[in-house]
């Protein structure tokens, strides 16, 4: 079941776009923005709202790299794994937020705190390393600067 | 110097609202564009300007638009698209022009969409481009509430509504027919052209895609004129080009600077040169789906067709630099990584291909490389070459590997040789 | 006009792309994504070709053969060692995560890309990365998921989604780990899941119900066949081993099924070896003993001692069997002792839309005609249900608002991808009239809903909105009103609109239909009919105009008890129970059959009759075409046609010999006597016809372990067995050539061992069989015909009765057709059965979704679950139709509904 918030979010975008179909990556990104992540029944719900297939809407959250199908963490850290960071000591800082800080590439820490994933180039190649912290973007990283960073979010 | 396109943004970073940008001379474009000139004007001006696309291809801009159906019985609506996708590894103009100035885009958008006469615009931002975004957001409201964008523009009887639309996030949003997939709430699969997206594009109706920056210029080609416009740049190409420079080099940043401004010139004064002890052995010009461009090419300027003639393709004009204690082949893993990665699955060459250019990489990086690999990474960079894949993806990706083999090859055959990597400790 | 393909010049053809002109001349090209009824989406890149600019290029440059149209100039070379060299990395690109599990995959041995790589000639692997897995998905009870063995050609998903408008099963992921399946494990939905099979080019969709009895394409024995669970006529090659069917497969025909089938048609062939199925006569030595059986001679003299006694013998004809067989029966017992084995307002409408075929000006359109209408009105008919491969055809009628499209902005038709980016959301007119929602209802532009009368109203008024001078509706609501007048706007503003009606809908919804037709072909519009007859051979039946079944079961009343010979029919599904309980209480029966029912049950005396994978005949179909069946194997024991028990039965009769021996005699016979039915001879070539002096072999050339395969038996291979029948031989050894259509037993050329090869079988890609497809047309609309409209008053509206139902038949398609539901993996498809009403009535009634309900009428009380359908009008409920739990009624019928305890 969609929440009334989560409906009249849907319903906010629906007049920027032509139709059901095009609504049913923005409905995603809403429901992820609810709750974190989008669950089996949260798509069938949308699919059953939007009037839209459930294998569509799979097809679409599979295909796109934002949307998640599995749980996360409180925040999610998007580490940019591109070119320009990576001359830039990308690898260093990965290992430390491996190491030290004991996450995992693609896991969620035991507390739930943390979910860390790889992203494509997030546009800051001039600070390098960077992540993106939720909607924080940090960089340039360094392995020493992790802890305090990380500790700004609980 | 002038720097139309960056001369409002701030360095505290901060956003430039509409009053600030309306006195700095903002909408006085699209004032004289609505104002006074037929769309088929519009065109034309942008036309004799000679912009060029800023997206990568560089296609002209006016050209493009001389393709969309006009007049009464032109299919209806129409759309315009910015492209801010922005994630091709390296570039991050974009980012830069929606933060710092957003009502330029705005005002270009406006100015684009008149021309063809579109009743709806999108700007398709990726979605890790929160700030951006959400300044955008808070622009249109803006220039909405002062009649420049909504019903009856500036009393003209002209509409337009625009819209921010935030990607899903996948780097294959950026080529523009797959864009149109992926607002239309699709899988962003490439299509095939033609039909272009002029004719035949979003929901099947004309649509224009143009990028960030290349609209960004559209307000001062307006306000000053075409011959104003052509002659910003150094070597008769038109305008200005935002250039950035990232890696080892002592200050990374983009720059504003004369179209055909030269290699040289940005890396070593405006990038200030290599980092301390350490030499440039290449540079990926445009993004990392341009040819390496080595030293002896330092003095190319900086423009569509000296870079072509160079062996490499302007791109975007951001360029990664590599320094000498970095290993070539890792970074060229690191690049095909990407590729692979984001490879949408829809083509054999590239979905298949490119995994494997990947995992011939890993084992020479890792000391399993064997001779007949070199050869392999050969007939990969013909055979994922243009025409033969789908989309641009995948020769993008072959454009640094092929150039790699041809100016780091004995980096690769050492690799092989040793079975190991020389720039790691062993 | 002229193109060039390694230098060799061949007329252009601007509107075709390269693909399939060199296919089309014979050149082997391989390819993946592109398909003949798909078109092309240049996803595999299987198919480059190397373009040259002009006679002087000597560079060129590699190209998409299915992207690329054959435009007049175009230089091209096939043969081009770069393009070469490309197709065969293509394939090597594929084979980076293909198992090469071939020796345990279903489609070894009939696998395209095997075929392609052989063809490429790539051979060794190079990539030493480590494959990717996938988890495979329960797809229900009709196909097989193997996602390991994908290529990523995307056809599954064009094929179901796009062509066939299912909505279940999606591309999922992306780069190389897209996956084809659904959101989760479950049955495909789509009543056209089976073709996935076909369209597949590798083992990820495989047959489920051929795995259960695996047999190897070069190991089947195969026979033409035709599909017998509805009346289109869809040819089917039926694959055969150890004297049972394992499969059947689509044979195309470019004016029927063309590469398509339903599900229904695909595995209803398990009827055939079903525990219904009868093996051998069976006789009931006394009226309170049971049946038991019997040699064939015993049963030959019960035959003759049954067929002396009593007032004479009467036959009851079945629509569900051959000409030959009806015909037969007909010459035994004479015409005016011989019955229409169908309902009594089945045979009205059938005997009505028989004449309309023989008077209209309007011709009946071929599915393939239907597909190319551009505006479609289907009265009466939920055509999943009744004709399913029809309802695939009419979506694709839907799509020609985007062929527009696409032709507005110069876009070859074969640009799949473009022409539906032009055409969103575009949809040609297509309007449902239907009693209760249907699973086409998402490709309608509208949907009219009401019992019978309420549409033959509809379709009156749609007749008199086309055309003022065709009768009248009294008392039409306004909104329907409005309902015609678009429905009549959007009909007569297409070039080629279609008209669908059924013998479901009854005679007045039949006259207004054709009315409708009429009014169009007067507006000069090139106009069709489609009439759904609900059996594989209604038509024929009707042809040889028995006497209703009403005055069978009176003979029976009347005068003593005569004998009956029921042919391939279970009376009870074609009148009250009651009355065919009186009639079998009198009559001596004989009941010839291949499947065991409740008439069997009362017989005295019962015939195997051979099946469509064991016998041969000819059936016409409900666009009037004769078509020949021919059995696949050798019928076992004494299961032999019903034509030819009932040629030896004759014979006994009148201690003469029978008066045919063989399938060829007995259509010759049926010919000569009904003028109509002349053509029929030449539906297939006689069994004289030889090909190079030798016969059709039905085995493959690879046909494995005939020497060993009776071994538990008898350790001397026997010769084949002869087969009077036909020109086919039950062996390997024959003509090694290509067959005529209809004698074509594979498809299989050097070099292409899977269904793909159909392509080296016509004449041009998706364009007709060599030598023309089969069958022959026996009815023929003369355009010169009167045009007067039929008159006949609309009925009464419908009107509630407070405390009963008006109940309607609903059919559904894996559940009202007698034999498909005999199959074990139909019946599993075909889901609990419902009565369905509206969601208003269930709340009135105190029912919710699912409530067991009782209902009664006729006399009759039966028990279902409900289930509600917004669709319904208040008022009427719907039941599913042909249940053979539930007993025959003559619906429409008034009823009552009564809530009753779980
Ligand atoms: C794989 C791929 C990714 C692309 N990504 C972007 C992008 O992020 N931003 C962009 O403006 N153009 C991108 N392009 C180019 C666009 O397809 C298109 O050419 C451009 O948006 C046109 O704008 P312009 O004419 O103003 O340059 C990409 C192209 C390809 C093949
Ligand atoms: S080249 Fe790559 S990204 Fe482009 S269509 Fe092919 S698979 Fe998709
Ligand atoms: S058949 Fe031509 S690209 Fe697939």
């Amino acid at each position: 079941m969609l929440s009334p918030e989560e409906i009249r979010a849907i319903e906010e975008e629906a007049p920027r776009y032509r139709d059901r179909q095009a609504l049913g990556i923005e409905a995603l990104k809403i429901v992820q923005r609810h709750r974190g992540w989008i669950p089996d029944e949260a798509l069938a719900a949308v699919a059953d709202y939007l009037g839209l297939p459930r294998e569509h809407l799979e097809g679409v959250a599979t295909f796109y790299n934002l949307l998640f199908r599995k749980p996360v963490g409180r925040h999610i850290i998007r580490l940019c794994d591109s070119v320009s960071c990576w001359l830039t000591g990308q690898e260093t800082v990965c290992r430390a937020l491996c190491g030290e800080h004991g996450l995992t590439m693609g896991g969620t820490t035991a507390d739930g705190r943390f979910t860390l994933v790889t992203v494509p180039c997030l546009g800051a190649c001039d600070r390098g390393p960077v992540m993106l912290v939720d909607e924080d973007l940090v960089g340039p990283l360094q392995p020493e600067s992790l802890g305090p960073i990380l500790g700004r979010y609980e | 110097m002038e720097r139309p396109l960056t001369q409002n943004i701030r360095p505290d970073g901060q956003t430039v609202d509409i009053a600030a940008y309306e006195q700095a001379g903002g909408y006085l474009g699209l004032r004289q564009a609505i104002g006074s000139l037929a769309p088929a004007e519009v065109t034309r001006i942008v036309t004799d300007s000679g912009l060029r696309g800023r997206g990568g291809a560089g296609f002209p801009t006016g050209s493009k638009w001389s393709f969309v159906p006009m007049g009464d019985d032109a299919p209806r609506p129409k759309y315009l698209v910015a492209n801010a996708d922005e994630m091709e590894p390296g570039t991050f103009k974009d980012r830069l022009l929606m933060e710092g100035d957003p009502h330029q885009l705005i005002e270009g958008m406006a100015i684009a969409a008149y021309a063809i006469q579109a009743e709806v615009a999108y700007v398709f931002v990726r979605g890790e481009y929160v700030l951006p975004a959400r300044r955008l957001q808070q622009a249109i409201a803006e220039a909405e509430g002062r009649g420049y964008l909504g019903n009856n523009i500036l009393g003209s009887g002209y509409s337009l509504a625009l819209h921010v639309h935030t990607s899903a996030g996948r780097y294959i949003c950026g080529e523009e027919t797959a864009l149109l997939n992926a607002l239309e709430g699709r899988r962003a699969i490439p299509r095939a052209k033609p039909p272009f997206p002029q004719a035949s594009g979003l929901w099947g109706q004309p649509t224009v895609v143009n990028n960030v920056e290349t609209l960004c210029n559209l307000p001062h080609i307006l306000a000053r004129g075409a011959d104003w416009f052509k002659s910003l740049s150094r070597t008769g190409v038109s305008g200005t080009k935002i250039y950035g420079a990232s890696g080892r080099v002592m200050r990374p940043g983009a720059w504003e600077l004369p179209m055909g401004t030269s290699l040289r010139e940005i890396l070593e004064e405006h990038a200030g040169g290599m980092r301390g002890g350490l030499r440039l052995r290449g540079v990926l010009p445009g993004g990392a789906s341009t040819d390496f461009l080595v030293e002896e090419h330092l003095d190319t300027p900086m423009d569509f067709e000296a870079v072509a003639a160079a062996g490499s393709r302007l791109g975007t004009g951001t360029m990664i630099v590599l320094d000498d204690r970095t290993c070539p082949v890792a970074m060229l893993r690191n690049l095909e990584h990407f590729f692979a990665q984001e490879s949408c699955g829809w083509c054999t060459p590239c979905r298949d291909g490119l995994p494997w250019v990947e995992s011939i990489l890993d084992d020479i990086e890792e000391g399993r490389g064997r001779p007949e690999d070199l050869d392999l990474l050969d007939l990969h960079t013909h055979l994922l070459g243009p025409g033969k894949t789908f989309c641009a993806h995948a020769p993008g990706a072959m454009e640094p590997l092929q150039s790699a083999l041809k100016y780091f090859r004995e980096d690769f055959e050492r690799h092989i040789r040793d079975h190991r990597c020389p720039w790691r400790a062993s | 006009m002229s193109l060039y393909i390694d230098r060799a010049e061949y007329p252009a053809q601007p509107d075709k792309n390269l693909l399939e002109v060199c296919l089309s001349l014979g050149l082997d090209l391989p390819y993946f994504c592109w398909h003949p009824a798909l078109g092309s989406v240049g996803a595999c890149r299987q198919c480059a070709v190397k373009q040259f600019k002009d006679e002087n290029d000597q560079r060129g440059r590699l190209v998409m053969a299915c992207m690329t149209p054959a435009a007049e100039g175009t230089r091209i070379s096939v043969d081009d060692p770069e393009a070469r060299a490309f197709r065969a990395q293509v394939i090597e690109w594929l084979m980076t995560n293909h198992p090469h599990d071939c020796p345990v995959c279903d489609e070894g041995g009939e696998c395209h890309l095997q075929d392609m790589t052989v063809m490429t000639g790539h051979t060794y692997r190079r990539c030493r990365a480590a494959k990717r897995t996938f988890r495979n998905q329960y797809l229900g009870p009709f196909v097989n998921h193997e996602m390991n063995r994908c290529i990523t050609c995307y056809r599954c998903v064009r094929f179901y989604r796009d062509y066939a408008g299912g909505d279940d099963l999606e591309a999922q992921a992306s780069r190389n780990r897209v996956y084809f399946g659904r959101a989760a494990d479950g049955t495909l939905e789509s009543e056209f899941s089976g073709n996935l099979v076909e369209v597949c080019p590798t083992g990820v969709f495989t047959d489920a119900t051929l795995k259960q009895h695996y047999t190897r394409k070069w190991d089947l024995q195969n026979g033409p066949s035709l599909c017998p669970h509805c009346a289109l006529g869809c040819n089917t090659l039926i694959g055969e081993r150890y004297g049972e069917p394992r499969r059947v497969l689509n044979r195309y025909h470019h004016d029927i099924n063309g590469y398509f089938l339903c599900d229904r048609g695909r595995y209803g062939y398990g009827f055939m070896t079903a525990p219904s199925r009868l093996s051998a006569p069976l006789l009931r030595p006394a009226a309170d003993a049971s049946l038991h059986p019997a040699a064939a001679d015993e049963a030959l003299a019960a035959a003759a001692a049954l067929l002396r006694e009593g007032a004479g013998i009467i036959g009851i004809g079945s629509p569900r069997a051959s000409l030959e067989a009806n015909f037969a029966l007909r010459r035994l017992v004479g015409p005016e002792r011989f019955f229409a084995g169908v309902g009594e307002a089945e045979g009205r409408a059938t005997a009505l839309i028989l004449d309309l075929m023989r008077q209209l000006p309007v011709p009946v359109a071929t599915l393939r005609q239907a597909e190319d209408s551009d505006a479609a009105l289907v009265l009466g008919e939920d055509v999943l249900a009744t004709a399913p491969r029809l309802g695939l055809a009419l979506r694709q009628s839907t799509r020609h608002a985007a062929l527009a499209a696409a032709d507005r902005l110069n876009l070859p038709h074969w640009d799949a991808a473009a022409v539906q980016v032009a055409g969103r959301d575009q949809r040609s007119p297509l309007i449902l009239a239907t009693c209760a929602s249907t699973r086409l209802d998402d490709a309608a532009s509208a949907t009219v809903h009401g019992p019978s009368d309420e549409i033959a109203r509809f379709a009156a008024a749609v007749a008199h909105a086309l055309d003022g001078s065709a009768p009248e509706v009294a008392g039409l609501d306004e909104a329907r009103r409005q309902l015609a007048q678009a429905a009549a706007a959007a009909l007569s503003s297409a070039q080629r609109p279609l008209v669908v009606a059924g013998a479901r809908g009854g005679e007045a919804l039949i006259r207004a239909a054709a009315n409708i037709a009429l009014a169009l072909h007067r507006r000069g519009r090139a106009t069709r009919l489609v009439w759904v007859l609900p059996e594989c051979n209604s038509l024929g039946l009707a042809l040889l105009a028995p006497r209703p079944l009403a005055e069978a079961l009176a003979a029976a009343e009347a005068a003593g008890a005569p004998t009956a010979i029921v042919l391939e029919n279970d009376l009870y599904r074609r009148a009250p129970h009651r009355a065919i309980d009186a009639f079998l209480a009198k009559a001596r029966v004989a009941v010839i059959d291949h499947t065991r029912h409740a008439t069997v049950e009362a017989a005295q005396l019962v015939l195997p009759a051979a099946a469509f994978a064991d016998g041969s005949g000819t059936l016409v179909s409900s666009e009037g075409r004769a078509q020949r069946y021919l059995r696949a194997y050798p019928a076992a024991g004494d299961i032999t046609d019903g034509w030819r028990w009932l040629g030896r039965l004759g014979a006994l009769a009148d201690g003469r010999a029978p008066d045919w021996q063989s399938l060829d005699e007995v259509t010759r016979a049926c010919a000569a006597e009904f003028p109509t039915l002349a053509g029929i001879v030449d539906a297939a070539p006689s069994a004289a016809f030889r090909a190079g002096g030798r016969k059709i072999p039905r085995q493959p050339p690879r046909y494995s372990g005939r020497t060993a395969m009776r071994a538990d038996r008898q350790i001397h291979e026997p010769p084949p067995p002869a087969d009077p029948d036909s020109a086919l031989a039950f062996s390997m050894e024959g003509h090694p050539g290509q067959a005529p259509a209809a004698l074509l037993t594979w498809y299989r050329v050097p070099g292409w061992n899977s269904v793909q090869a159909v392509n080296k079988f016509q004449q041009e890609v998706g364009g007709e069989l060599r030598g023309g497809d089969p069958g022959v047309r026996l009815l023929q609309a003369d355009s010169a015909a009167a045009a007067g409209f039929l008159a006949g008053d609309a009925p009464e509206p419908f009107a509630r009765r407070p405390g009963e139902w008006l109940l309607l038949p609903h059919d559904l398609i894996f559940c009202s057709e007698e034999l498909s539901l005999l199959a074990p993996a139909v019946a599993q498809r075909a889901g609990p059965a419902r009565l369905l009403l509206h969601p208003g009535d269930l709340q009135e009634l105190g029912l919710a979704d699912g409530d067991p309900a009782q209902v009664e009428a006729g006399g009759e009380t039966m028990h279902l679950r409900v289930q509600p359908d917004p669709a319904l009008a208040p008022g009427t409920a719907a039941l599913p139709a042909g249940l053979p739990r539930l007993p025959w009624l003559d619906l429409p019928a008034w009823g009552s509904i009564r809530r009753v305890r779980g």
